[in-house]
């Protein structure tokens, strides 16, 4: 009986592990390098709760869950105001060449754009910008500040 | 004599030989034999009117060639405190045993006089000390302000004889000056001659302007710029001051340089997350698409014969250097060391391709031939990128920008310039922060 009991036991944490070394290994093969920013130090808010920016890993523009889970608010308050229109600014950090970073900048900004699109954001409501490195949100020469600095900001245009 | 100019020649071969059988990071640093030269004053003859005397260009002349042998890293100059012979007994025939005796190997000299309407004259010789005999003797004519021009045009002659290559003095570069706080730089285009004499600005700073290049004649600049905020690949034409939007696309244009006849701009057109490679024809406004990639390409550069174009792509992933066709054909990836590579440059000469390369964290400054042997790294920095060749090929002027501290302070782009052997590193002073260079060809080559 006791046997049993710990037989079941035993189980329970095998299959623990097992699912967890599964998870871990997922997230490394998903995310490799992911160095993106995820706290609120240079955020600024299009309204209550609707931040204006969003974080990429270095070299990457995917969005990152915490980028869609923003760009999903960012969403949500432009249906809710129709008329606003914006512009989606993408930037690099300091740390990649000139132009390499510009059209680096661009891919972010469009993947932001995309992800509004799809959230049923008409496409002539949204322009795209790329400054590559060339507005640091954050100038220190250091890995914080590259990482609030590889971001894709909504600003409203009118 | 002959000995020395073909030690010269021999160091650079051996240099040459050496850059090919290298193959891993190698940062290799030291001093040539400098060649001992004395650069005499030069004389003024009787003709020179007061006012030309107060110039006192007899003794800038000489001083602007000498500023520009030694920076070359290839001569010596010796001290003038130590000259024997006046100028003009010198510039006549010189007493070689006297300048033997100073340990110098050759002597230039000079004679300034004043020709009808107001030109000046402006001759010199090399003499060779050793075999005592006179290598070179040249004159040239110009208005009396224009003596900087004819002291490069001179140093270049110096330099041709002695090396066997073409000079480079004769040219200007062209770059983006910086002012202001690093969140909000203010950003110009200036041009000054290839000793940081005689800057220009061409811009005011109202919008962001980056990556300027010249065309073959260098009377024509292509850069990019923020004008009213939509940045796009601009052609300016800097004797006249009229500038032309490139093209006319949907979006983001970067990245522009001149084909090697004048005739076209390559440069990137990003679109809806991708940047692909097109041309314009800049009298036809026909535009071509070279490639067709949903990866970032950038940064194209022709081969001087305009067969060729080297490119950066993250096709494979990360950031590489490939070549292709002119018409975009037989893409090929060439770059295959460790880490990324950007920035491809052609070399005037053909050979090499000049590169960006990131790895560990570090950015350096290489070159390897066009099908990707013989990487040479030539100087490991912070940060450093953008370099572009000097007309002779024998020498990469980059930037390099030093890290900021938290509150941004400290930071700051300089221009610097690197021999193609991995020698004689220099600062080259500009009167604020200076980024992007791009060399001219040279000017008398027009």
């Amino acid at each position: 009986m006791l046997l049993n009991k710990l037989n079941k036991i035993i189980l329970a944490l095998t299959v623990t592990l097992f699912l967890g070394a599964c998870a871990t290994q997922q997230k490394a093969t998903t995310t490799p390098t992911d160095d993106a920013y995820t706290g609120t130090e240079t955020v600024k808010y299009l309204a209550d709760g609707v931040p204006d920016r969003v974080f990429f890993a270095t070299n990457k523009s995917d969005l990152t869950s915490a980028a869609s889970a923003t760009l999903a608010k960012q969403a949500a308050y432009l249906k809710a105001n129709p008329n606003l229109n914006v512009v989606l600014e993408g930037h690099a950090d300091e740390r990649g060449t000139r132009e390499y970073n510009l059209a680096l900048g661009e891919r972010r900004a469009t993947a932001a754009k995309n992800y509004l699109i799809s959230n049923g954001i008409a496409a002539n409501r949204i322009k795209v910008i790329s400054y590559g490195k060339e507005k640091p949100a954050n100038p220190a020469s250091n890995a914080l500040a590259w990482s609030q600095n590889r971001r894709a900001v909504t600003v409203k245009t009118n | 004599m002959k000995y020395k100019i073909l030690k010269i020649i021999f160091i650079f071969f051996l240099l040459t030989q050496k850059t090919f059988a290298l193959v891993s990071v190698d940062i290799t640093r030291g001093n040539l034999d400098p060649l001992p030269i004395a650069i005499s004053n030069f004389y003024l003859d009787t003709t020179i009117t007061e006012n030309i005397k107060k110039l006192s260009i007899e003794n800038k002349i000489p001083e602007l060639i000498q500023n520009n042998l030694t920076r070359s890293g290839l001569f010596f100059a010796l001290e003038k405190k130590s000259f024997i012979q006046k100028p003009d007994i010198a510039h006549n025939r010189p007493r070689f045993e006297d300048w033997a005796f100073i340990k110098a190997q050759v002597l230039v000299t000079g004679k300034i006089s004043l020709e009808k309407e107001g030109r000046l004259k402006v001759e010199f010789k090399l003499w060779d000390i050793v075999s005592a005999t006179e290598l070179s003797a040249l004159a040239f004519y110009t208005s009396p302000d224009n003596w900087r021009r004819v002291s490069h045009l001179i140093s270049d002659k110096i330099y041709e004889r002695l090396t066997g290559e073409k000079g480079y003095f004769d040219s200007r570069i062209i770059y983006v000056a910086e002012t202001g706080p690093k969140v909000d730089r203010k950003k110009r285009l200036a041009v000054m001659d290839q000793d940081g004499y005689g800057v220009k600005y061409l811009t005011l700073g109202n919008e962001l302007v980056l990556t300027p290049r010249f065309s073959p004649t260098s009377q024509f600049v292509t850069y990019m710029s923020y004008y009213k905020n939509l940045p796009r690949v601009y052609l300016l034409n800097i004797e006249t001051g009229i500038q032309d939007l490139v093209g006319d696309f949907p979006g983001m244009t970067f990245a522009p340089r001149f084909s090697p006849d004048g005739k076209k701009i390559i440069m990137s057109f990003a679109q809806d997350g991708n940047s692909d490679i097109y041309t314009m024809d800049i009298k036809t406004r026909i535009v071509e698409k070279l490639t067709d990639h949903p990866s970032i390409d950038t940064s194209p550069s022709y081969s001087p014969d305009g067969l060729q174009i080297a490119f950066n792509s993250d096709r494979s992933g990360f950031q590489q250097i490939y070549i292709m066709k002119s018409d975009g054909s037989n893409v090929k990836r060439i770059s295959f060391g460790e880490g990324l590579y950007g920035t491809p440059v052609w070399s005037p000469r053909g050979d090499l391709i000049a590169f960006t390369k990131l790895y560990k964290n570090k950015f350096y400054i290489g070159v390897m031939r066009s099908d990707g042997s013989g990487e040479r790294l030539l100087t490991e920095n912070y940060y450093q990128e953008a370099p572009s060749w000097a007309p002779n090929g024998r020498v990469l002027i980059f930037y390099r920008e030093t890290p900021s501290d938290v509150t941004g302070k400290g930071g700051g782009a300089k221009l610097w310039s690197i021999d193609l052997t991995g020698y004689n590193e220099r600062l080259i002073l500009t009167e604020t922060d200076a980024s992007d260079p791009s060399w001219s060809g040279l000017l008398s080559a027009k």
